[in-house]
């Protein structure tokens, strides 16, 4: 009793302590090989352990003299029965691999889904932790909202973090530079994988991506959508700078898409649902569409003879978009029916079928006006045979043998298409039919596959016999008639 | 001649204050409130920790170890509650300084402006050491420090320990 009177404050002192240590160590869960265990757990097993192994052991030493010296019978015949069996299983592995390397090709390119943003809830940042040890923030949303724990919160610029703990009108949300976050992210250019952390000073690094790997700064990085939290292809930020760090690995710093330090205002991903991919909508493109391009192509199901297969849109063919257009992603099918999927860096000029078209609106036309500018589709996935430059204005002397979308006719109107994706035959306008403000140059063309006619319409038409597209005569649309190859047989218009 | 006291202080500077209750609750739930709130518009306000202000504020006030012990923790354990870190790791580093403050407090003088800006740097120094350790030892977690940026703040504390020490100081009541 003297005693504790006597050193009544550091009594004090190591009972607060010890209180707040055990309730620290009851709630506090240390990363162990074998996974996350309390630390409570962990003091009193290694407390217990050691006493336990002693025990173990000395059991374990008298069997193991029995186990490894006297009951040794039979070890010689199952050697060799092991020996053969291995061999069969080695002979299965090989075939196997070859399978899952088939079944990834064709499920990226036929079962690939991605989880698109479906709904969002807009809050508003009220509060942080107010430490720098836990970059934290509050929102004035909650689970009256519909939010929940492990929603992502993004701004219009990029990733900020994700929901932590909901509360009834309010959510603490982690930020991605905190130390204990973690995205999966991919950088664009290289794809290399790797996670997004925070530092104990709040900046953002990309982590475990390998010394001898090659990463410059300014590189974009996207959400990869393996962490299942944050939906594909969400910006993260840009690479700020390079430089080896330890064990081997990148030390990668990065900027931030979104300003973390001055947020006001963010988005709740409330729902995502997984869908195929569109390439050839609206939108920039996203990583699994390059992922597409450098995977091989599956040969297209469809008779070669088929004489609508020129028009088919591919997606309707192949069921993930990323096919689109075909000659694009397919590039040895053209060899197998060179009618249907030409790859269109093969295609001569003036010669080339009416591949799918995707529009890209904006083009200038005679009268200089540009037509109403809309996002067009990825860049890579777009047929430069198709694409029209915007900007050009289409004057002096025609190409034919481009057919371009959107180019204004005679009497500067521009033909606008009716869908974004695949363009009805009618409203495809080639470069032909542009204003003749000189002496037509002519090419002879064996089969022509876009040919104006005297509405500043085209028609396909189709050769039975050679497989080819044949044009249908017609007068030009403004200007002395050009003259026009014969068509070498009946007329079949494509629809 | 007299026995030399082990203290450095003047019999007038070993005075002991007490503070009203809602004084006593109401200006740590301001203070740490303020600090969650503020840096949404003002991020560099970040960089204060008036948890531990106030902490040193009231031990050093008070001149009792068991009244800086747990005002330490009761101060650590409120700014626990709004992290995502577990409750007990700003709980633990407050109690030691709330602890090792008010046994200075009664050491030394504490109410001069000079005191109290070495006072302050040495124990953010203490509070970070202790953060860390909790953080590395006992929570797993790999914790970098930057010397810069840790002495920037310790300075950006002290300076303002200063200023608010000084507001602070009208609160007090002569015990």
């Amino acid at each position: 009793m003297n005693f504790f009177s006597r050193h009544k404050n550091t009594v004090v002192l190591a009972t607060v302590l010890l209180a707040q240590f055990l309730v620290l160590a009851v709630q506090v869960k240390r990363q162990t090989a074998e996974g996350p265990v309390r630390v409570i757990r962990l003091l009193a097993v290694n407390t217990l352990a050691p006493f336990e192994r002693f025990f173990i052991y000395s059991g374990g030493s008298a069997r193991a003299v029995w186990a490894n010296y006297i009951d040794l019978r039979g070890v010689r015949r199952e050697n060799l029965r092991l020996k053969a069996e291995s061999e069969g299983m080695r002979l299965d592995r090989l075939r196997e691999q070859e399978d899952a390397r088939q079944a990834r090709r064709i499920q990226s390119l036929l079962e690939f889904k991605e989880q698109w943003i479906d709904a969002t809830v807009a809050a508003q940042v009220i509060g942080t932790s107010g430490t720098e040890a836990s970059r934290v923030l509050y929102l004035d949303k909650g689970t009256k909202d519909g939010i929940r724990a492990d929603m992502a919160v993004i701004t219009p610029d990029g990733v900020v973090g994700k929901v932590l703990t909901v509360y009834g009108e309010t959510s603490q949300v982690l930020l991605i530079n905190d130390p204990t976050s973690g995205v999966g992210a991919t950088l664009v250019t290289s794809r290399l994988q790797g996670i997004v952390k925070g530092t104990a000073t709040g900046e953002v690094q990309l982590n475990y991506i390998m010394g001898d790997e090659s990463v410059q700064p300014g590189e974009a990085l996207v959400t990869s959508g393996g962490d299942r939290i944050f939906p594909k292809g969400l910006p993260i930020g840009k690479v700020a700078g390079v430089s080896m760090g330890r064990n081997l690995f990148l030390n990668i710093n990065l900027k931030p898409a979104a300003d973390l330090n001055r947020l006001e205002e963010v988005l709740v991903i409330t729902q995502q649902k997984p869908r195929s991919p569109d390439v050839d909508g609206l939108g920039p493109i996203r990583a699994s569409d390059i992922l597409a391009q450098h995977l091989p192509g599956v040969p297209q199901t469809q008779p070669p003879t088929s004489p609508g297969a020129v028009l088919q849109p591919p997606s309707q063919s192949l069921p993930n978009a990323q096919a689109a257009p075909a000659a694009t992603v397919l590039p040895h099918s053209a060899a197998q029916n060179p009618v249907t999927t030409k790859p269109h860096t093969a295609v001569p000029a003036g010669a080339g079928l009416p591949k799918p078209q995707i529009i890209k609106p904006g083009v200038v036309n005679a009268g200089g006006t540009t037509a109403a500018q809309k996002p067009s589709a990825p860049k890579s996935l777009t047929p430069k045979a198709v694409t029209p430059k915007a900007g050009a204005p289409n004057i002096g002397a025609p190409k034919p043998q481009k057919a371009k979308p959107g180019v204004s006719n005679a009497g500067g109107t521009v033909q606008k298409p009716s869908a974004p994706k695949f363009v009805a035959p009618k409203s495809i306008t080639p470069r032909s039919m542009a204003p003749n403000a000189g002496a037509p140059k002519q090419k002879p063309q064996a089969a022509k596959s876009v040919v104006p006619n005297a509405g500043g319409t085209t028609t396909f038409h189709r050769d039975p016999a050679s497989k080819s597209v044949t044009p249908k005569p017609a007068s030009p649309n403004t200007g002395e008639p050009k003259p026009r190859p014969k068509p070498a047989a009946p007329d079949e218009t494509n629809r | 001649m007299r026995a030399m006291n082990l203290s450095y202080t003047s019999r007038e500077q070993v005075e002991v204050y007490r503070f009203s209750w809602p004084m006593s609750v109401g200006l740590p739930l301001l203070l740490v409130g303020l600090q969650a709130f503020v840096p949404v518009r003002l991020h560099f306000f970040r960089v204060f920790d008036f948890g531990l202000l106030l902490t040193i504020f009231f031990a050093v006030s008070r001149r009792s170890q068991l009244s800086g012990t747990l005002t330490g923790a009761a101060i650590g354990m409120l700014q626990d509650a709004l992290t995502h870190t577990p409750f007990g790791v700003f709980g633990i580093a407050k109690t030691l300084v709330g602890y090792g403050a008010s046994s200075i407090g009664i050491r030394i003088d504490v109410e001069n402006p000079g005191s109290r800006f070495l006072l302050v740097f040495f124990f953010y120094a203490v509070h970070k050491a202790v953060f860390v350790a909790i953080e590395r030892e006992l929570m797993g977690q790999s914790v970098h420090i930057n010397l810069g940026h840790e002495a920037g703040a310790a300075v950006a504390n002290s300076l303002m320990a200063v200023f608010l020490f000084a507001f602070l100081n009208r609160f007090k009541i002569r015990d």
